[in-house]
């Protein structure tokens, strides 16, 4: 039975990578970039939906829509001013600057809020579902965290394969000069990419300080390189190698941190992505691109 | 009347002068061919046509209104479609999602109309609707590039090289395509290296070399003329 609280905690951690990965893999998938600020997005989400819920005492799922909002804007600021200059700029050059915004962030961050860590109020309180006369207990964050995931995968897939805008977010990843010569707005589309990959930070953001309410403004960093890190995983620009990923990650993590050491967890956790790069270059998930000429 | 009308536009690619004041139009109905071998500048200008890139001097007036500054996107949205040279169809997304992306300026208001008259143009796009386009032939290919361009109701179709790289009886069948599009009343501006099949097909042509227009005619003057011959025509 503890084997099996530790598998659904890890569902849920893996969970809340998952929702990061997205981000981190649809902006890689339509602008070919590693968007490493994507972290501190939902660090500014998180602590949006802290101050609307601790400060000025919303409801927790205003202070969420607030966060969304907030990082919607905030995301396509960024792409606008940070990464569209460099759009024909070696990718290195693009790379350096997403550290930079992370940087920018951050430190942003410090100066508005402190580096004091805040208490994150839970957005749906503390309680726990408990089964089997109370051996399994699942806490409602974690149970809210594994809905919330599957929502965002299946609104998303099937967002992104029946609908006109989803569709042509496919075809600009494919081949930009093609879409454009479809009559598909590229830039506005790596735009709504990364509003949709910011808004989902945002939930990220206010799923994690709910399970960890620790909040500070290098919060987002660690999550962030874990969930890039599932994303590659699972294979990168792949949306269901990035659930995949995530879920994989979260679970290997608890388990390392159950059965083999808490301090050697994120060594485990990353020597399985090594492995997995080994076998598997291109991700659990990802294609090999084959074309015929 | 004039479609397109393009006036002594320059280009450049960086410190190259890729396009030397060129100028030709296409008048409405018609099949106009540019010819000219590997590196003559014909794929640059469909390019700067479609407004991928940008003339440093001179102008592109397309149904009368000037194209100068407006995006790509919004050139395909006043009715100029490019079939793009090696076709570049969307591999992972099946031939039906290529159609669609090709209507993505018309809306879903016409949509089934439009699918099923691409779809009767190429039966064979219409047997493997669910396969992805990755997984057609280079024929194929060159039929679901065509058909999508046309999804955009198209006033003028510029078609990039359709023969590269097939082999001679597709050849002979995209260029009977394009004949057939010409009778039901399309506009096509045609690039090609295969001059013999491109102007036994075209009312006009224009003979490019290093950037700029060396010869023009009739289809028929270009094929018997002395210059064109020995040059494209291997003698």
């Amino acid at each position: 039975m503890i084997f099996l609280n530790y598998f659904i905690s890890g569902i849920s951690l893996g969970s809340i990578y998952a929702i990061i990965a997205l981000g981190y893999t649809m902006v890689y998938g339509i602008a070919k970039m590693l968007n490493f600020a994507h972290g501190d997005v939902i660090m500014v989400g998180a602590y949006v939906c802290f101050y609307a819920v601790a400060r000025y005492e919303l409801n927790p799922f205003i202070g969420l829509v607030l966060a969304m909002i907030v990082c919607t804007f905030l995301g396509i600021i960024i792409e606008r001013f940070a990464y569209k200059p460099l759009r024909q700029a070696p990718s290195l050059a693009v790379l350096i600057t997403a550290i930079g915004v992370s940087y920018l962030l951050q430190n942003t961050a410090l100066l508005l809020w402190s580096s004091n860590p805040k208490v994150f109020p839970s957005i749906i309180g503390r309680g726990a579902f408990k089964l089997f006369d109370g051996e399994l207990s699942i806490s409602h964050i974690t149970a809210l965290t594994i809905i919330a995931c599957l929502v965002i995968m299946a609104v998303l897939t099937l967002f992104i394969n029946k609908t006109r805008l989803g569709k042509a977010m496919r075809a600009c990843s494919e081949d930009k000069g093609a879409a454009q010569l479809m009559g598909i707005n590229v830039n506005a589309t790596i735009s709504l990419t990364f509003a949709i990959g910011s808004g989902l930070a945002a939930i990220a953001g206010a799923l994690l300080c709910s399970a960890y309410p620790t909040l500070m403004p290098t919060t987002g960093a660690l999550p962030g390189i874990k969930a890039f890190t599932a994303a590659v995983f699972g294979g990168i620009g792949s949306i269901p190698g990035a659930f995949l990923g995530g879920l994989m990650l979260g679970v290997i993590e608890i388990f390392a941190k159950a059965y083999i050491s808490s301090q050697l967890s994120d060594a485990v956790v990353f020597a399985m992505l090594i492995v997995v790069l080994l076998v598997k270059p291109a991700g659990l998930l990802g294609r090999q691109t084959q074309e015929k000429v | 009347m004039a479609v397109l009308e393009v006036e002594n536009i320059n280009v450049y690619y960086g410190s190259i002068h890729a396009i030397k004041g060129i100028s030709f139009e296409v008048n409405e109905g018609e099949i106009v061919t540019l010819i000219g071998a590997n590196g003559a500048g014909k794929s640059t200008t469909l390019n700067t046509i479609s407004g991928l890139l940008h003339p440093s001097t001179g102008s592109v007036s397309f149904l009368g209104q000037p194209l100068a500054k407006l995006q790509p996107h919004k050139i395909v949205e006043r009715g100029l479609a490019q079939v793009p040279e090696g076709r570049r169809v969307f591999a992972q997304m099946t031939v039906q999602e290529n159609l669609e992306m090709g209507a993505y300026t018309q809306g879903n208001k016409n949509i089934h109309e439009d699918l099923e008259k691409v779809y009767a143009l190429f039966p064979r796009l219409k047997e493997r609707m669910t396969q992805t386009a990755g997984t057609l032939s280079g024929g194929e290919q060159q039929m679901l590039a065509m058909g999508r361009a046309l999804m955009s109701r198209p006033k003028l179709l510029m078609l990039d090289e359709p023969s590269m790289g097939l082999a001679p009886i597709l050849v002979e069948q995209i260029f009977d395509i394009i004949a057939d599009l010409h009778k039901t009343g399309a506009t096509i501006l045609l690039v090609e290296q295969n001059a013999q099949m491109a102007l036994s097909i075209a009312n006009r042509g224009y003979v490019m070399e290093t950037g700029k227009i060396v010869t023009t005619g009739t289809g028929k003057e270009l094929l018997s003329s002395p210059e064109v011959r020995k040059a494209y025509l291997g003698g």
